[in-house]
């Protein structure tokens, strides 16, 4: 044990003590401007955190661990590793740039909608870094609750009832969640901690690993835990919550929920499903993908008949989401490595699409297709940032979404012939839902809605070139993101194989 | 034993402060006194394991550091209710002094019930604590319903209570020893004697009904409903814990050893009392009647204790008794305040009092079972220790189910607190002093803090 701070409990503290200071800001500005600086120092920490990313020298920097409820063999024990720190990168790119292109929306009672955001980013950190299965199911809780507030405060007409759908199903699914991990901590070994305290059991994750569970239990363990990562997801039949949720939340809520949150579920998988079950993933693989595969195609042809762009963005984000599931259930290196990186990438993009469509709202007014048109004449360069970012978003070459479809989907070719075959469809739909709601919103006559739109301002074009240049660089060249999850890969098949 | 004396003895000092002293409040602060009194000498007691006040019960009674902590939660959050709530048992009726007294005696048949090691005393416990209740009930006179809850509460305790000394006297009867020392009763060599058998069901009857277990659990909503406000927030908490822990120590010290052949009445018991209480708790519109089904979904929740019947169990327990008895109370509190007891009447509460709003919010959270309240832990010991137990795991599946549909009637009430706006302009009362204020959020502190380190608690069971 270090007696210096170490990366992940920067990732955590940071966002959850400025959280807190930031309730008692008053104003409309501070809060704002205290949201931005206190997000940019964990950028700044995330970023510092990439040069120490050798844990042969740096271990000490990356890993630490207190004593907490140790009697039950649990500890504070938080920890970096490829996956948690590609997804604590990205919670930590995001929040920025939602806080910087949002600017210009007025929330009443600022500084608890600032101080809640925050909480939330701490949440989320707390859960792509822990390595204790309580911790871990701690924060996986506490991300959820200042969204449940946020949504519920500052959504759209229907948010309450919304919110609540998303709130119970996601409740549901973790308590559900929580039996599985009491059930294999009942079967882990023994843990001795440094000061001679003895447990029974451990809540460690390399206890977790090391669980001695017969086949038919991993079986069923299986389901529990999958249930819960499949509701955050979310995949298919497990998504209706999402829809509605992210058509009544706030624009900058969604962006947090679409681009980080359903990580979560993602990570969840690559951390304590796949590698604790080993034996039940290998039996029910075929079953998840297919279950994917299904979701994939479902949620394109549902995204090509939607009118609302807030929804057709969510049932892209599904069919998204639904293939990254997939590609992590084939389980060879093809396929994990794809999804790692679009894990990245996916969130960026998928935030990119929000701020366009939370652009085009807050001018407007109006969410559906069919009273937008000729945005285009109106706000040229906003114009421009969209093709850019809905071309990513169907994974054309040379931006960073291809990389990791194309290897995705080699992997699922691997597997199966058909199964990627299947999930090809969804580029081909992608393109169609896209482009089709390119054309009509920003091309053609303009609108009477479309009438107001002007052209976007320096702080929303600051955020948007952020990410259109993460779109191209990552695109020209993703071996940074292959270089930093590579050993988490191995890892990850290692313990499979 | 100190909790004993010294409960009894405060109590008589109330009755007769009542005659003598006119002022109308200072039986409130007399009571206080008492209350962080009983607090401080059973502190003393667990800490150093000498009592004060010693008499010989004969092995009687049974001192050790579970039913000491217990009883330190007891008192413990019967002084938070007193503190909230003294000045609302002011405003019930004449008898100021009296209730306070009452509820003095009360807490003595707690202690009694919490440390009894005969039949006989677990009788005397559990009859001492229901007749000051059953007066209590009743001591909105002029309300016909407080009227009713009373009468029913009384014809139902004692239809109970007949059947619990039938019980203890089939298992008098079936011991050939002839003693009512729980320790010591004949369990037969791996057949139960058929008078213990009929014995043991009659007894786990008549607790189900003073835990308000379903199929037993009818008196219950009526009668909380019916008794004046503050009373009830009394009763559902440190009443029905108190029951619970008797409960449990029964069948742990009588029956621990043929746990599996009464296992399956209790998981039927259990499953029923999750269901009914939870289910009928989402259709209530009054948050009253709502708390009264919450209760009994909790019940269901402490139940589980029984059926995994481990060291982890205990724990459990106690902080099961702990959370949920704070935060009820908490919540009773905040909705005595209010001018209407539906779920309407909470809308907007955040704005006109954010702190009330915020420590209800945080009630309701514990309750409901989130991460870092002390609900969360109780629950969270409550399903290792049956998880544990290895058997009928659809059971644990069946309660984090309802757990989960406890959130929808919990949430209604925090979606009206910040989510909608006030009907009329003023929502609650105005005697909310700064002091009131305080307190909740010493109590949410509190619920707070054992969610985070629930050992502070569990850590005096070995003490």
């Amino acid at each position: 044990m270090g007696s210096y701070i170490t990366f992940p409990e920067l990732f955590i503290w940071i966002p959850i003590l400025a959280g807190i200071i930031c309730f008692f800001l008053k104003g409309e500005k501070s809060p704002k401007i205290w949201a931005i600086l206190s997000s940019l120092l964990v950028l700044a920490a995330a970023v510092t955190s990439l040069f120490y990313t050798d844990d042969t020298k740096y271990a000490t920097y990356n890993n630490v661990n207190y004593y907490w409820m140790k009697e039950i063999g649990n500890s504070f024990f938080v920890g970096l590793d490829g996956t948690g720190r590609i997804l604590g990168l990205l919670t930590a790119i995001a929040f920025p740039v939602i806080f910087i292109s949002t600017q210009k929306n007025t929330y009443k009672n600022t500084s608890a909608f600032y101080g809640l955001m925050l909480l939330t980013q701490g949440g989320l950190m707390g859960v792509f870094v822990a390595m204790d299965a309580l911790l871990f199911y701690f924060f996986w809780e506490l991300a959820l609750i200042p969204v449940y507030f946020l949504c519920s405060k500052w959504g759209g007409e229907k948010r309450i009832q919304a919110t609540f759908k998303f709130f119970v199903y996601t409740f549901a699914g973790s308590l559900l969640m929580l039996i599985g991990i009491i059930y294999v901590y009942q079967h882990t070994p023994q843990r001795i901690f440094e000061d001679g305290t003895v447990s029974a059991h451990s809540f460690a994750l390399n206890s977790f690993l090391n669980a001695s569970l017969t086949m038919e239990e991993q079986n069923w363990l299986f389901w529990l835990f999958f249930v819960a990562f499949a509701i955050k997801m979310p995949v298919f039949p497990f998504h209706t919550w999402q829809p509605d949720t992210y058509d009544q939340s706030p624009t900058s809520v969604t962006m947090v929920l679409s681009g980080v949150m359903v990580k979560m579920g993602l990570f969840g998988v690559i951390r304590w499903l796949i590698p604790v079950f080993p034996g039940a993933t290998l039996q029910f693989d075929s079953l998840v993908i297919i279950l994917c595969i299904i979701g994939i195609i479902y949620a394109s042809c549902l995204a090509i008949v939607q009118d609302n762009i807030k929804k057709l963005v969510a049932y892209s984000s599904i069919a998204h989401i639904g293939l990254m599931c997939a590609a992590l259930f084939t389980t060879n290196e093809m396929g994990v490595q794809g999804a790692m990186i679009q894990l990245f990438s996916h969130g960026i993009n998928i935030i990119g699409m929000w701020v366009v469509v939370d652009i085009l709202e807050r001018q407007t007014g109006v969410k559906n297709i069919s009273q937008l048109g000729g945005v285009a004449q109106k706000a040229p360069v906003l114009t421009i940032f969209l093709v850019i970012i809905a071309l990513a978003n169907i994974a054309l070459p040379l931006t960073n979404a291809f990389v990791g479809e194309f290897l995705m989907f080699s992997g699922l070719f691997q597997v199966n012939t058909w199964y990627a075959i299947a999930a090809g469809i969804s580029i081909i739909l992608a393109a169609v839902y896209t482009l089709r709601m390119i054309q009509k919103v920003f091309y053609g006559d303009v609108s009477p809605a479309a009438e107001v739109v002007t052209d976007i301002s320096f702080s929303e074009k600051a955020a948007l070139f952020v990410i259109v240049v993460l779109v191209f660089v990552l695109g020209v060249m993703p071996q940074p993101l292959i270089e930093l999850t590579k050993k988490a890969v191995n890892t990850f098949l290692a313990t499979v194989n | 034993m100190n909790a004993i004396i010294f409960s009894a003895a405060w109590g008589i000092v109330m009755m007769f402060s009542a005659v003598f002293i006119k002022s109308k409040t200072a039986p409130k602060w007399i009571a206080i006194t008492g209350m962080a009194l009983l607090f401080i000498v059973n502190a003393l007691e667990l800490n150093s394991g000498v009592p004060l006040f010693f008499f010989n019960a004969q092995d009687m009674l049974r001192v050790n550091s579970f039913n000491l902590t217990f009883l330190a939660i007891v008192f413990g959050c019967t002084l938070q209710y007193f503190l909230l709530s003294a000045r609302d048992v002011e405003k019930v009726g004449e008898h100021v002094g009296e209730y306070f007294a009452l509820i003095f005696f009360v807490l003595c048949g707690v202690a009694l019930a919490a440390t009894y090691n005969t039949l006989l005393l677990l009788f005397l416990g559990i009859e001492i604590i229901s007749i000051p209740l059953y007066i209590l009930t009743g001591s909105d006179k002029r309300n016909l319903k407080s009227n009713e809850a009373s009468l029913k509460y009384l014809l139902m305790g004692a239809f109970s209570t007949g059947i619990m000394l039938m019980g203890i006297a089939f298992i008098y009867g079936g011991n050939p020893n002839a003693s009512f020392f729980i320790n010591s009763i004949n369990l037969g060599n791996g057949e139960l004697p058929v008078m213990i058998a009929v014995g043991l069901v009659l007894l786990l009857v008549s607790m189900s009904f003073k835990v308000s277990a379903a199929p037993f659990h009818f008196w219950t909503p009526d009668v909380y409903d019916g008794a004046p406000t503050v009373f009830t927030s009394f009763m559902s908490t440190i009443v029905k814990v108190a029951a619970f822990f008797a409960f449990v120590r029964l069948f742990e010290n009588a029956f621990g050893k043929v746990h599996d052949q009464w296992q399956t009445l209790i998981v039927i018991i259990t499953f029923a009392t999750l269901l009914v209480g939870n289910i009928t708790a989402v259709f209530q519109q009054s948050v009253k009647r709502m708390l009264a089904y919450s209760s009994i979904a909790q019940a269901g929740f402490m139940l589980l204790a029984l059926f995994a019947l481990n060291d982890k169990a205990k724990e459990g327990l106690i902080l099961y008794s702990a959370a949920y008895s704070l935060a009820t109370i908490g919540l009773f509190a905040i909705l005595i305040k209010m001018n209407d007891y539906t779920i309407e009447g909470f809308n907007g509460l955040a704005k006109q009092h954010p702190v009330l709003g915020l420590t209800a919010t945080i009630f309701l959270l514990s309750l409901t079972g989130i991460p870092l309240t002390a609900g969360f832990q109780s629950k969270f010991y409550m399903l290792m220790a049956s998880v544990q137990n290895g058997q009928s795991f659809w059971l644990v599946i069946a309660a984090v189910v309802f757990a989960a549909i406890s959130a929808y009637y919990y949430f209604r009430v925090i979606q009206a607190i910040y989510f909608k706006t006030a009907d009329t302009e003023v929502i609650a009362k105005t005697d909310i002093s700064p002091a009131f204020n305080v307190l909740l959020i010493i109590s949410a502190g509190l619920i707070i803090l054992l969610g985070v380190y629930p050992e502070i608690l569990v850590q005096w069971l070995y003490h």
